[in-house]
């Protein structure tokens, strides 16, 4: 079992109220992504789910039970850090056995587990290496095995994968995505890239200068943003915003419009402008667009387009796929 | 960062080392002061009595002190002048490609962990003497008359052992420095059409100023407190020709067991060493922040 | 990285620099070679440097005359005792303001500083009168305690900054693995910390060893370490140059040799980490 509750949970660091209040329930079993702009609070509200901080008002529970005054060795959560935090003078298996250890289990037990978690992330070759010796996705897994062998009530990932390059990345989303699976364990992960929440989450949580923005399923997200902050947030490219005439045609303060429900033409459409770049990557154009009046649009049209720089093209909104907001950035 | 329960073993952790410096460092010092209000000689004991600045006035008129203060100065800074410069050009010599850097580098070094006793004595009794010293034998066999160095000129000659002693310190850390610079700045000042000169006046000194600033400061702290150089060398002799500071409170509360004119000397030196503390830890002060 | 330099220059450079090197270890190297004469051969003009009769006497009739061997015992027994005695006391303060930082811990770490600036003749007479009358002059326990006073900011100092190095994720790592404080400080921060603790005591035995202001005051005969019984070389009555090389080599060989492999450490905590 792994569910987790917040309520009210409040944090100020002496003045400085960094989460206000924050009601919160993440499931047995859920893979939630906290996502947001850095600064945004998401960190520290892992930390305080951890234990690792304190909260400054609220409770936090744990499968019913009020864990607000635990301490984080107590919790039996695992954490995987964005620095992996290795133990430098400890080998692999050292590493991964030392949870294990501070649990007082016997010895034979222990080589079970971290045989068996070594199997699972390719790391017998590894096992008698120090971290120092290891490549950045080894160091990640050894992490990752840490966390595992000690079959914790759930498992929070705190920007696990900023460290590696972009190939390695994808391929550990999918690994974790995989253990998900697997284990079945409540997951909670945070990060500020928003692919990394919209491939991996269950369920994602927007967080924005402390406040909870908006919780969904990815796809819920994508199609009903609450607000404008969200829906800009979520999807790349970005969403094009359009306020002025354009958007009070639609009687709406703020129109906007994803790239990808932008159709283009070389011969007519709403919007006439002037191509400024385009960037093919193949199974997409990516084509930014001078638009007299409306401003810089950016438009996802599949496929190769033969556009480029200097050309007259004509952009339409796809029908029922317009955004509407009020002044206050609420979606009408 | 912290639970509060870490806080509170956090205080305890701290209070040993907090408490012991706060009664090192009051309880003497306060005595230090009260004695220096006091006529105080260990060879009356129970005459003591409060005689207001009279220990002060005594002692900055003593004519002792104004040549410990000049020797103090001499020191301090003959050494500073020597250890700087020649520190610089050592760090520099000792960044070039040579080969042996290692052995050279330890051989620069050793002077600094000679005890400082011993250093005097050898530069003393080996060297400076004028019968059997080697100083005397290649001045007698370039046909110059043996100089007595510790009889004639004995400021300059301890200078000359502190500075000695000092050099490898400086040395080290300018080195330090002038390693931590980033050399594709060198490279891009000669791109940028620098000369050698150019690029040690523009980017090499700038890069070390703050280096040579707590050389300086560091060195003084400790030089203003030499002792054991001058011990036994010289006694502070011929007269108080070679008597610093230090010496002079020394002298006057352990050889002379006057403790009130002695302390109220302590109390001009904390004083002196004050101010040079000062400008010392608002570098490192500054360096915390960083 | 390094250019092409060619050897000639690169020869000129070394010659230099190995004559520099020289010319600042000579005194020590005369010391040494003065050692292994006869008192006659060291006075000889012209002076000796290899070609001499080798002997050992020097280093038995040192020992013979003058209990070397307790001199010795005692800068053993003071520099570890002090350094060992200041380690227990700085490094829970140094764990306490690495880790868990306060608004106040800058300022107690610049007034633990601020202590040691203070020159020791400002507190030589009050230190002097407190060890009389506590039995303290010229004891072992005495030394001690003053060194490990005296050099206690400066160990503070440098494992704190050892300490800052280690990232603070390691320890919270610990604490998610079910570790308690206990733990955390056996098993995580002491074995990363070692090197730094291990070098610390290095610098510390070496400032310890050559401190030579107290170590002359407050001693006579008994407790006398190495600096204070090689100042008893100063009197005039008799020069006895290879006998006083015999007991400098013995006094500063063992320090030489710690002090070449601290060197890095020697930088970072005499200038209190403010040149790295």
């Amino acid at each position: 079992m792994g569910s987790i509750t917040l309520s009210n949970v409040k944090k100020a660091f002496g003045d400085t109220v960094v989460i206000p209040s924050i009601d919160l329930e993440v499931n047995n079993g859920e893979f939630v992504v906290f996502v947001g702009p850095s600064g945004c609070g998401k960190s520290t509200l892992l930390r305080m789910i951890a234990g690792l901080e304190d909260t400054s008002g609220g409770t936090i529970a744990i499968d019913g039970q009020d864990v607000t005054d635990l301490s984080a060795a107590k919790r039996g959560l695992a954490m995987v850090f964005q620095s992996y935090a290795l133990y430098p003078h400890m080998t692999v298996r050292k590493n991964i056995a030392f949870p294990l250890k501070m649990a007082g289990l016997p010895a034979v037990e222990v080589d079970k587990r971290v045989a068996a978690a070594a199997n699972v992330l390719n790391l017998n070759d590894y096992l008698d290496r120090r971290p120092g010796q290891l490549s950045g996705g080894q160091r990640q897994r050894v992490a990752i095995g840490r966390a595992i062998v000690r079959e914790p009530t759930a498992f929070l990932f705190d920007e696990p994968l900023s460290n590696l390059d972009a190939a390695l990345r994808v391929n550990m989303r999918l690994e974790i995505s995989e253990l998900h699976q697997t284990l079945g364990t409540t997951m909670i992960y945070v990060t500020h890239d928003q692919v990394e929440a919209m491939t991996m989450a269950d369920k994602i949580v927007v967080l924005q200068a402390g406040r909870v923005e908006q919780v969904g399923s990815p796809l819920d997200l994508y199609r009903n943003p609450r607000n404008k902050f969200v829906a800009g947030f979520i999807g790349s490219p970005k969403m094009n915003f359009i306020d002025g005439e354009e958007a009070a045609k639609e009687n709406a303060a703020t129109i906007g419009i994803r790239p990808e429900h932008i159709e283009l033409s070389t011969e007519s459409g709403r919007w006439k402008g002037t191509v400024a770049v385009s960037e093919h990557l193949g199974s997409d154009t990516f084509v930014y667009v001078n638009v007299d009046g409306v401003g810089h649009l950016t438009a996802r049209v599949e496929g190769e387009r033969p556009v480029s720089h200097g050309d007259t093209v004509w952009l339409s909104p796809v029908a029922g796929r317009i955004h509407r907001f009020d002044a206050q950035d609420m979606t009408l | 960062m912290a639970t509060a329960k870490s806080n509170v073993a956090a205080r305890i952790m701290i209070s040993p080392a907090v408490l012991l410096l706060l009664a090192w460092m009051l309880i003497p010092l306060s005595m230090t002061l009260y004695f220096s209000f006091l006529s105080y000689n260990l060879l009356s004991p129970g005459m003591e009595r409060w005689i207001g600045f009279l220990n002060y006035e005594y002692f900055l008129t003593d004519p002792a002190f104004f040549s410990a203060l000049t020797n103090t100065l001499i020191l301090v800074l003959g050494v500073l002048i020597v250890t700087t410069i020649g520190g610089t050009l050592l760090a520099l010599l000792l960044d070039q490609p040579i080969w042996g850097q290692g052995i050279v580098r330890i051989l620069v070094i050793a002077p600094f962990f000679v005890m400082p006793t011993v250093s005097a004595l050898v530069w003393k009794n080996m060297f400076m003497n004028p019968v059997n010293g080697l100083f005397a034998y290649v001045a007698k066999s370039v046909g110059l008359p043996p100089f007595d160095f510790l009889a004639q000129a004995p400021m300059l000659s301890i200078t000359g052992m502190v500075a000695w002693q000092w050099l490898p310190f400086a040395t080290l850390i300018l080195l330090t420095a002038l390693q931590s610079l980033d050399r594709e700045q060198l490279e891009a000042a000669e791109m940028d059409g620098a000369g050698p000169f150019s690029r040690f006046f523009h980017i090499i000194l700038p890069h070390m100023a703050r280096a040579i600033t707590v050389v300086i400061l560091i060195q003084t702290i400790f030089l203003l407190s030499t002792f054991a150089a001058i011990l036994v060398t010289t006694n502070g002799g011929p007269g108080y020709a070679s008597t610093n500071i230090t010496y002079l409170v020394y002298s006057q509360s352990l050889l002379q067991f006057d403790v009130g004119g002695g302390s109220a000397g302590g109390v001009v030196a904390v004083i002196i060493a004050n101010i040079v503390a000062i400008f010392l830890m608002r570098m490192i002060g500054k360096n915390l922040e960083a | 990285m390094a250019r092409a330099v060619n050897n000639k220059r690169r020869a000129v450079v070394t010659l230099i620099a190995w004559a520099v090197g020289i010319a600042i270890f000579f005194p020590i190297l005369y010391t040494v070679l003065t050692s292994f004469k006869t008192e006659a051969e060291a006075v000889a003009s012209p002076p000796s440097f290899l070609f001499f009769d080798w002997t050992l006497e020097n280093y038995a009739e040192v020992q013979e005359r003058s209990n070397y061997f307790l001199h010795f015992l005692n800068s053993v027994v003071i520099s570890l005792g002090s350094t060992v005695l200041g380690l227990i006391i700085a490094v829970p303060a140094a764990w306490s303001m690495a880790f868990f930082p306060k608004k106040r811990t800058k300022d107690i770490l610049m007034w633990m500083l601020s202590t040691k600036m203070l020159p020791p003749v400002g507190v030589l007479v009050p230190i002097y009168l407190l060890f009389r009358d506590a039995s303290l002059l010229d004891t072992r326990t005495g030394l001690v305690i003053v060194l490990t006073m005296i050099n206690l900011p400066i160990i503070v100092w440098m494992i704190f900054t050892y300490f800052k190095e280690i990232p603070g994720e390691i320890l919270e790592a610990a604490r998610m693995d079910g570790a308690n404080l206990w733990d955390e400080v056996v098993y995580v921060l002491t074995p990363m910390a070692i090197p730094g603790i291990a070098s610390t005591l290095l610098l510390n035995i070496i400032l310890a060893w050559n401190e030579a202001f107290w170590t002359l005051n407050l001693t006579a005969a008994k407790a006398a370490p190495l600096t204070a019984f090689i100042a008893s070389y100063s009197s005039p009555e008799g020069l006895f140059y290879a006998k006083l090389s015999a007991a400098s080599t013995m006094a500063i060989a063992p320090i030489l040799i710690l002090g070449w492999f601290s060197q890095k450490q020697l930088v970072r905590g005499l200038t209190f980490g403010a040149v790295k």
